[in-house]
């Protein structure tokens, strides 16, 4: 089954979609930059990049869900009007996002039906909905029974249903946003039968996603995005994965700017054996083994979604983990909050600045105060310092170059790079021992990401230590002393920096141990 | 500069609100043929007009400013506190018991006992739907809603029981002693209901304002209430907040029919007056949470209440009036607080 997709090109002649020059930005972030896009009848074209890289925006411009500032749309030979706006379904478009979109209280039938419901005399003809239906299912081989109400169902059905939906609705081309995101590895093997399936009738799918190995066994071709913008399109029997990780995450991997300094032998933070299960029981984090010491940067690769936030989420203590030993400076912490973590000198950069760095709505002293509220200096009794943290705030907008140097500013009004820099300025200025960075530059310009890595190179050297958890493989390589690549929730590898090359480290982000 | 303008623009909505209020109730008003601005001039007579309509107006105030800071600090973390009135009707029952039943002869200690134990009554029944969001995550709307009918049913029960009634066929309890009267405030109007509870309420307003805006437990709320997760990961205990918020809320609603009680009636009754809790959550709506704005609301739907039972008296048009009013009111603010408060997160969506 898996081999008859590979080399079995489909003709390259037919195009089902063509999108030109396609530019799109919300306020000061760019999405989509000029991007070109060609996909072909009858392939699965996948649609790789990491998060920010404009994918999902690009998708849903296609499905008329946003309306680009810029370029043309080409569906079966048919210009979209762009500018008006239109509905992908009336263009035999269908989207399967990656939360799904259905009325959890309906049945299976009735959720498929919406929208577009057979009638007979003005009356719902269900007996016509189910013919219609059947056949769907018979035809592409997908079965989920029709007369259970959505809430019954697991995540996998639920996808099918959506699947069915589309078709119902006569899509000839279907975009599915991450759709292995939430299935289980059996879930995963079902639904690129489906696609197989849905291919063979020619059927065009757009396969959103930013796993590789998913990329290599499903697709046709491969469209590599990056900071809106394409990096290539390639046909998948011409590249090889390590191909794409690069392309991926940037090709070019600078000399670090780390000066020689000692790392000393001892831990600041170690975890021992520390697994995480879901509650659905599927396992998130996996034997996870290593220390950060004292003067050191321990870089933590992988592509995304394969257990960093995770594990940024038990080093800090918002989640427990299964089993498994977590020490700080030889003290177990396993079952310390937060708040007493952060106490004992743990300070960290959340992966998403606007859920979980700040809080949008107050002002930009007010997230400097955020998680030191607390603290002697800044805190009696019951009553703020007032003054004292104004004068903090002060400071730190001037040492980290935060604009507009406003204390008072709603923190919203700021960019994404100065918000970051808040974060940034917030925790370093705890003076910590350990610092737990989770993407700490992403989406953030050369300049800010510049400083960004600039203060934790400085902390390092300080004799502190750093975790930093990057998709960014330049990022990592640039900074690290010592590097554990994530795999499927485990760390496959660690590698010091002098043995650590790009070549080495794509093959084990990609599960392909030595 | 900025503090002003910003001042100035939190004010439009409420203003706007009231204005078109105002238009509305000037044509209910020519409807039903009596001249708008004869009824306006009897209402402003009626509220504020000489020291005895003031007195009626700031007694009516009272209970609407604790309520309203129930509401407000429910808000402020980020919950939504419709439980007020059975909180005050809790608190009531347990100010009139130990009001009748506790023999203590100093006049202050015994209503400061009084007063405590009414805001404790309250406090647990709004910690009761606290715990069971912040825990369970069951929605405190439902919750306090249905604890509002578990009190009113339960003080019921209580005050038909032989111990708690007096004899009759009301279903009241006894007058409290004297020592346990919060003292009214005759020097304003001899024959004023007004008493030093309106002291307690304002007291209280000052108390809120200092810890929400100047304590780091009340950072913390504000945090909570802004966003959950950020406050998490910030080393805050969402759900330590989000239950002190409704326990403080909780415990202001029951000070608040202690007032009632010890101040005005003298003892408690079922059904006991309704509609002080609700009327806090209007209160705290038009004044946006802010302590000092749920004063000056208070006040101004006090006047409203006090103005209204003038114009029923002296004009042909019913005291309902007022209440439609303020449910215009309600509506309009309600229209904009949703917006401000989900057009962000409706711009989020689109941007994904």
């Amino acid at each position: 089954m898996v081999s008859s997709r590979k080399g079995k090109s489909q003709g390259e002649g037919e195009i089902a979609v063509r999108m030109d020059a396609i530019s799109k930005r919300f306020g000061e972030i760019v999405a989509n930059d000029g991007i070109n896009l060609t996909v072909y009848r009858g392939e699965v074209h996948a649609l790789v990049g990491e998060n920010g890289a404009g994918k999902t925006t690009l998708m849903n411009i296609l499905y008329g869900l946003v309306k680009p500032d810029a370029g043309t749309i080409t569906v079966d030979d048919m210009r979209l009007p762009v500018e008006r706006g239109f509905l992908g379904t009336d263009y035999g478009l269908g989207m399967i996002h990656q939360h799904f979109m259905l009325v959890k209280r309906f049945t299976v039938l009735e959720n498929i039906i919406l929208g577009f419901e057979p009638s007979r005399g003005g009356f719902l003809d269900l007996r016509a909905a189910v013919r219609k239906v059947e056949d769907i299912m018979q035809r592409y081989g997908i079965e989920v029974p029709l007369d259970r109400r959505v809430e019954e169902l697991s995540v996998g059905e639920e996808q099918r249903v959506e699947i069915l939906k589309a078709l119902y609705r006569n899509s000839r081309i279907i975009i599915m946003d991450e759709p292995t995101a939430v299935l289980t590895p059996q879930e995963i093997k079902k639904l690129f039968e489906t696609i197989r399936m849905l291919v063979d009738s020619s059927h065009t799918i757009i396969f959103i996603t930013h796993k590789l190995e998913e990329v290599m066994e499903i697709a046709d071709r491969v469209t590599v995005l990056r900071r809106g913008r394409v990096v290539r399109t390639r046909r998948i029997d011409e590249v090889d994965p390590e191909e794409l990780a690069i392309m991926m995450v940037g090709k070019k991997i600078e000399a670090p700017r780390r000066s020689k300094h000692a790392v000393s032998m001892e831990s600041l933070l170690s975890l021992h054996d520390v697994s995480l299960r879901s509650s659905r029981d599927i396992v998130l984090l996996s034997s996870i083994d290593f220390e950060v010491r004292k003067g050191e940067i321990f870089g933590i690769c992988g592509v995304e979604g394969n257990g960093q936030d995770e594990l940024f989420d038990v080093a800090i203590g918002l989640q427990k983990p299964s089993s498994g030993r977590i020490l700080f400076r030889g003290k177990d912490i396993t079952h310390l909050s937060t708040a007493k973590r952060r106490a004992l000198g743990i300070a960290y950069i959340p992966p998403d600045r606007v859920t979980m760095g700040i809080v949008a709505g107050m002002s930009v002293k007010e997230n400097m105060l955020l998680g030191r509220q607390r603290e002697p200096g800044l805190s009696g009794t019951f009553f703020l310092k007032e003054d004292a943290i104004t004068n903090l705030t002060q400071r730190l907008l001037k040492t980290f170059g935060i604009n507009p140097p406003l204390p008072d500013a709603e923190i919203g009004t700021l960019s994404g790079g100065n918000q970051q820099k808040v974060i940034v300025a917030r925790e370093l200025s705890r003076e910590p021992s350990l610092l737990i960075a989770s993407q700490p530059a992403r989406g953030l310009d050369i300049m800010a990401t510049r400083l960004i890595h600039d203060s934790l190179v400085k902390h390092a050297e300080a004799g502190g230590g750093v975790l930093l958890i990057s998709a960014d493989l330049s990022e990592i390589v640039e900074l690290s002393d010592r590097i554990g690549v994530m795999y499927k929730g485990r760390i496959l590898s660690i590698l010091e920096r002098k043995e650590a090359d790009e070549e080495k480290l794509g093959l084990l982000m990609l599960g392909f141990a030595q | 500069m900025m503090p002003t303008q910003k001042l100035l623009e939190r004010l439009l909505a409420p203003a706007l609100a009231l204005a078109f209020a105002m238009v509305i109730a000037t044509v209910i008003v020519a409807l039903l043929g009596e001249d708008p601005f004869h009824i306006a001039s009897v209402m402003l007579s009626g509220s504020l007009g000489s020291l005895r309509s003031l007195a009626n107006t700031l007694e009516e105030a009272t209970p609407l400013i604790l309520t309203g800071l129930c509401v407000a600090i429910g808000m402020q973390s980020g919950l939504f506190n419709i439980g007020g009135e059975g909180q005050l009707v809790v608190g009531a029952f347990i100010a009139a018991w130990l009001g009748v039943k506790v023999p203590v002869s100093n006049a202050g200690l015994h209503v400061a006992l009084c007063l405590v134990a009414a805001g404790i009554g309250g406090a647990i029944w709004a910690g009761i739907a606290g715990i069971l969001r912040a825990k369970l995550g069951a929605h405190e709307v439902i919750n306090t809603i249905m604890l509002n009918y578990v009190a009113f049913i339960s003080t019921n029960y209580l005050v038909n029981l032989p111990y708690f009634k007096k004899p009759g066929q009301i279903p009241q309890t006894f007058d409290v002693a004297p020592s346990a009267e919060i003292p009214r405030l005759t020097f304003v109007y001899n024959y004023t209901r007004l008493n030093a509870g309106l002291f307690v309420a304002i007291g209280a307003a000052l108390l809120i304002w200092i810890v929400l805006s100047k304590t780091s437990f009340g950072f913390e709320i504000r945090c909570v209430g802004h966003n959950p997760v950020a406050s998490r990961v910030g080393a805050i205990s969402v759900v330590r907040s989000m239950i002190l918020a409704m326990s403080i809320g909780g415990f202001l609603a029951g000070v608040a029919g202690a007032e009632r009680v010890l101040g005005v009636h003298k003892h408690f009754v079922s059904p006991f007056p309704f509609g002080y809790g609700f009327g806090g959550i209007a209160v705290a709506l038009l004044a946006r949470n802010n302590p000092f704005g749920v004063v000056v609301t208070a006040i101004f739907f006090g006047a409203l209440a006090s103005g209204g039972a003038q114009v029923d008296m002296v004009t042909s048009i019913p005291r309902e009036l007022v209440t439609v009013i303020q449910a215009i009111i309600i509506l309009f603010i309600a229209c904009e607080y949703l917006f401000s408060r989900y057009r962000p997160r409706m711009r989020v969506l689109k941007d994904e």
